[in-house]
C-alpha cells in the first residue's frame, strides 16, 4: 500500500486499536490532522493546551492499561508537552507522543516553531525517534508502541517533519518488532526465586513493599492473593494504592514521607523486605542508611538498574511482577506457614493504635481529610480518584478507601502540579461509568484550568474538589515547620470566584463551607453530569501529618505540630 | 565516601544516529564522569564500539553498566577487568629541538616520528595510558606545540 506519512499514523494508529488521541494542531502536523478529519476510526480530543494533552493521555493510559496517545505540534507545540513526558517517564506510563516538526530541508536553520525535539525529550522518555525517511515509519510507529508498553514502561516519542508526513512512500505493518537490542526480562530466574522462597519461609516479621510496578504489570490480584495466602502484612507505596483493598487486614498504609506511623514502624522493624515493583524512592526510604536496617532484601523489579541502585538486594529478580507472583504462589502454599506471624501481627497492631492515621474536627472550618473520606463514604469504589500536587493529594493518599488498582491516578515522581484535571478527563474518557474525581488544590487547579473547555466540548463531567485553604499548602507547611514561619509567596488569598469561573466555560460551580453544603454540591454535581469544581472552603493552617522531615529516619516521625 | 575506581566499560551499540548523544547524555544527566570516550563502527556489521573510561565506586560503576544497557540502541555493555588497553597521543614539536633526542624518547614509549615539516614535525606514540602520560611529561623539554590524545581503546584478554 503506498501512502503518504500523515496516512500511515492514522493506519497505525487504527492498527494499534487506538480509540482516542489527546491532541492539539499546528502548522508542522498539519497533514497528519488534515487525515484525522477524514476518518472516522477513533476519536480526538482537542485539550485547551499540550501539556494537558499528554496529561490526559497519561490519565487515560493509567485507568485503562492501554498505551496513551498524544499528538502535538512542533516548537511551542513540543515544549508545552515536555512535561506530560516526564512525568510519564518518572512514572512508568506507557505513551506514544507523536510531534510534527519542520520540514528537513529546514532542520538546523532555526526555522519558524523549529526546536531540536529529540535533543530536549531524550532524557525525559524511554526512547524517542526523528523519522526521516516516511519508509520507516511503519517500523518506527509500531517500535513505538512496543517499547512503550513493553518491559517497564514509559513514554515514547516520534517527531515527524512535515515533509516526511508529505511523502509517499510503502506502508506495511504486518512485520512483528524485533529489536535485537532490546529484549525485556519478563520471567524471574527461577533459582533465584527458590532462594527468596526459603528466605520468606524462615522470616519471622516479613513485609510487602508494593509499588506501582504492581498496578502496571496487572498484578494485584496476585498480590492479593499471595498476602492471603502467607498472610504477610503489606506497606504499598504512593504509587501502589489500590493493590490491597483499604479494609484488607493484611494492608498496614502508605509508608514514606507522609506514610502512616504504622507502616514506617513495620518497615523499620521488619526482617525480610519483599519488594515487588517498586524502587525504594527518597520519597519512600528516608534515610537510607537507616532504612530497613534489620532486613534482608527481596526485590522484584523489571528494571535491572532499579534493584540495588539504592538499597542493596540480598535477592534480586529481575522480572515482571505478575510473572515472578505467578511462579512463587505454588512454592509458597507448600512452604509457608501462615500461622507464623501472629506475634508479628500483634506488633503491627499495636503500631496501628498507638497512632493511627487521623485528623481531629475543630473550629469552624472543614477539615480537608473529612472531605477525602468523605468522597470515599459516598461514592467509594464508584469513583476514580485523580489529584494535582501537595497537601491535598497526600491526604488523599492517606484517607481516600480504595478498592482496586487503577482507580488511583496521580502524579508520584515527578510531582507535577495541574497534572490532576487532564489526567481526569483522561481517567474518565476510559471510564464512562464511574465518577471522575479531581481532588485538588487552589494552587495546583488554576495550572491547567483551561481544560473546562475540553470537558464541556467533549462532554467529560470531571468533577474538581480544591480542599481551598488560600495556600500554597505543602509549601506553606514547609515554611511552618522549617523556614520559621516566613510564608514567602505561598499565600493565596488573592484569588478567582471559582464558582462564576466554572460556569463561564459552562461548567457547574459551589462554595461549600459546610457538610451538609459539601454533600449537596456533590449530588448535584453528579446529577448535572457537566464538568463541576466544588470550591471546598478548609481549614487554612491543617498540616499533613505524620511526617518524616526530608533525609529523616522512617521511624523518627513528625506525629504532630505544636504551635511554638 | 566509598572508594572509587578507575574503569573502562566498552559498549556495542546500533551504528544509528543520536546514539551518541543517548549516552553522553546519560553520563551527564546522572552525572557520572567521563575520562575518555572513543567511538568507531565495528567492520562489516551495523554496530559500533563505544569505549569509555570513567570513574566511580562499585555501586556507582553498576548503576552506569545497567542504565547504559537500558538504553534501546545498545546492545551490550562490556566492563572490563582483564583487558588490553592502548591510547594513541600525537605531538607536534617545533623543528628547532633536537631531532636526536625526540627519536630516542619516542621510540622508548613504541613511537615515531611521523611527518617532517619545514617547521615542525609530528611525532606519535601507541601505548597503556599511564604510559602515554608519562611520555607527555618527558616530551615537554621539547616544547610541543600540540598535542592530542586519542583516548582509550580495549579489548578483554
Amino acid at each position: 500500500m503506498q501512502i503518504s506519512g500523515a496516512q500511515m499514523v492514522i493506519e497505525a494508529l487504527i492498527a494499534e486499536e487506538v480509540e482516542v488521541v489527546f491532541g492539539y494542531p499546528g502548522g508542522a502536523i498539519m497533514n497528519v490532522y488534515d487525515e484525522i478529519y477524514k476518518q472516522r476510526s477513533f476519536q480526538h480530543i482537542l485539550t485547551r493546551h499540550e501539556q494537558a494533552a499528554v496529561h490526559a493521555a497519561e490519565g487515560y493510559a493509567k485507568a485503562s492499561g492501554k498505551v496513551g496517545v498524544a499528538m502535538i505540534t512542533s516548537g511551542p507545540g513540543f515544549t508545552n508537552g515536555v512535561t506530560g513526558l516526564a512525568d510519564a517517564y518518572m512514572d512508568s506510563i506507557p505513551l506514544v507522543l507523536i510531534s510534527g516538526q519542520v520540514p528537513m530541508s529546514l532542520i538546523g536553520t532555526d526555522a519558524f516553531q523549529e526546536i531540536d525535539a529529540v535533543g530536549i525529550s531524550r532524557p525525559c522518555t524511554k526512547h524517542n525517534y526523528l523519522v526521516t525517511d516516511a519508509a520507516d515509519l511503519p517500523r518506527i510507529l509500531k517500535e513505538a508502541f512496543y517499547i512503550a508498553r513493553t518491559g517497564r514502561p514509559g513514554p515514547v516519542h516520534v517527531d515527524i517533519p512535515k515533509d516526511v508526513t508529505a511523502q509517499i512512500a510503502k506502508f506495511d505493518y504486518s512485520k512483528e518488532v524485533d529489536l535485537e537490542t532490546y529484549k525485556p526480562t519478563t520471567k524471574g530466574n527461577t533459582r533465584q526465586i527458590k532462594k527468596a522462597m526459603e528466605a520468606i519461609a524462615n522470616a519471622k516479621r516479613p513485609l510487602l513493599y508494593l509499588g506501582g510496578g504492581v498496578i502496571n504489570s496487572n498484578a494485584a490480584e496476585l498480590v492479593r492473593e499471595f498476602s492471603k495466602m502467607t498472610q504477610i502484612p503489606a506497606v504499598e507505596t504512593f504509587m501502589a494504592r489500590g493493590t490491597l483493598r483499604y479494609d484488607d487486614p493484611l494492608l498496614i498504609s502508605m509508608l514514606g514521607m507522609h506514610g502512616s506511623y504504622a507502616a514506617n514502624m513495620a518497615m523499620s522493624e521488619t526482617d525480610l523486605v519483599i519488594g515487588l515493583g517498586a524502587r525504594f524512592d527518597d520519597r519512600v526510604t528516608g534515610k537510607l542508611s537507616e532504612f530497613a536496617k534489620n532486613a534482608q532484601i527481596i526485590h522484584v523489579d523489571i528494571d535491572p538498574a532499579s534493584i540495588s541502585k539504592l538499597v542493596n538486594a540480598h535477592f534480586p529478580i529481575v522480572g515482571d511482577v505478575k510473572n515472578v507472583l505467578e511462579q512463587m504462589i505454588p512454592l509458597a502454599k507448600e512452604q509457608v506457614d501462615p500461622l507464623r506471624y501472629t506475634q508479628w501481627h500483634n506488633t503491627i497492631a499495636n503500631f496501628n493504635k498507638l497512632h493511627p492515621l487521623s485528623y481531629k474536627e475543630e473550629g469552624d472550618r472543614l477539615k480537608p481529610q473529612w472531605v477525602v473520606e468523605r468522597i470515599g463514604q459516598l461514592l467509594g469504589d464508584g469513583a476514580n480518584i485523580s489529584t494535582d500536587v501537595g497537601q491535598h493529594q497526600m491526604w488523599t493518599a492517606q484517607f481516600y478507601p480504595f478498592t482496586r488498582p487503577r482507580q488511583w491516578v496521580s502524579s508520584g515522581g515527578l510531582g507535577t502540579m495541574g497534572f490532576g484535571f487532564p489526567a481526569a478527563l483522561g481517567v474518565k474518557r476510559a471510564d464512562m461509568e464511574r465518577v471522575s474525581i479531581n481532588i485538588t488544590g487552589d494552587g495546583s487547579i488554576l495550572m491547567n484550568i483551561q481544560e473546562l473547555m475540553t470537558a464541556v466540548e467533549f462532554k467529560l463531567p470531571v468533577i474538581n474538589v480544591i480542599l481551598n485553604n488560600n495556600f500554597l499548602g505543602m509549601v506553606r507547611q514547609w515554611q511552618t515547620l522549617f523556614y520559621d514561619k516566613r510564608h514567602s509567596q505561598t499565600d493565596l488569598s488573592i484569588q478567582p470566584d471559582f464558582v462564576k469561573l466554572a460556569d463561564a466555560f459552562g461548567g457547574v460551580g459551589y462554595r461549600v463551607t459546610t457538610k451538609e453544603e459539601f454533600d449537596a454540591a456533590l449530588k448535584d454535581a453528579i446529577e448535572k453530569n457537566v464538568v463541576a469544581i466544588i470550591d471546598v472552603a478548609v481549614n487554612r493552617f491543617e498540616n499533613v501529618l505524620p511526617m518524616v522531615p526530608a533525609g529523616g529516619s522512617l521511624f523518627n516521625m513528625m506525629l504532630e505540630y505544636k504551635e511554638k | 565516601m566509598e572508594q572509587t575506581e578507575r574503569r573502562v566499560i566498552s559498549v556495542i551499540v546500533m551504528n544509528e544516529a543520536s546514539v551518541l548523544s543517548r549516552i553522553a547524555g546519560l553520563f551527564s544527566g546522572r552525572g557520572y564522569n567521563i575520562e575518555s570516550l572513543t567511538v568507531a563502527p565495528i567492520p562489516d556489521s551495523k554496530y559500533s564500539r563505544i569505549t569509555i573510561v570513567t570513574s566511580g565506586s562499585v555501586r556507582v560503576i553498576e548503576q552506569i553498566t545497567k542504565q547504559l544497557h537500558k538504553l534501546i540502541p545498545v546492545l551490550k555493555v562490556y566492563e572490563h577487568a582483564d583487558l588490553v588497553e592502548k591510547e594513541m597521543a600525537m605531538v607536534k614539536i617545533p623543528m628547532n629541538e633536537s631531532l636526536g633526542d625526540i627519536e630516542a624518547l619516542t621510540h622508548a614509549y613504541n613511537g615515531s616520528i611521523v611527518n617532517v615539516g619545514s617547521d615542525t614535525m609530528i611525532v606519535m606514540v601507541t601505548d597503556e595510558p599511564t604510559r602515554i602520560g608519562h611520555f607527555l611529561e618527558a616530551i615537554k623539554r621539547f616544547h610541543p606545540k600540540e598535542i592530542v590524545r586519542s583516548g582509550s581503546v580495549a579489548l578483554e584478554r
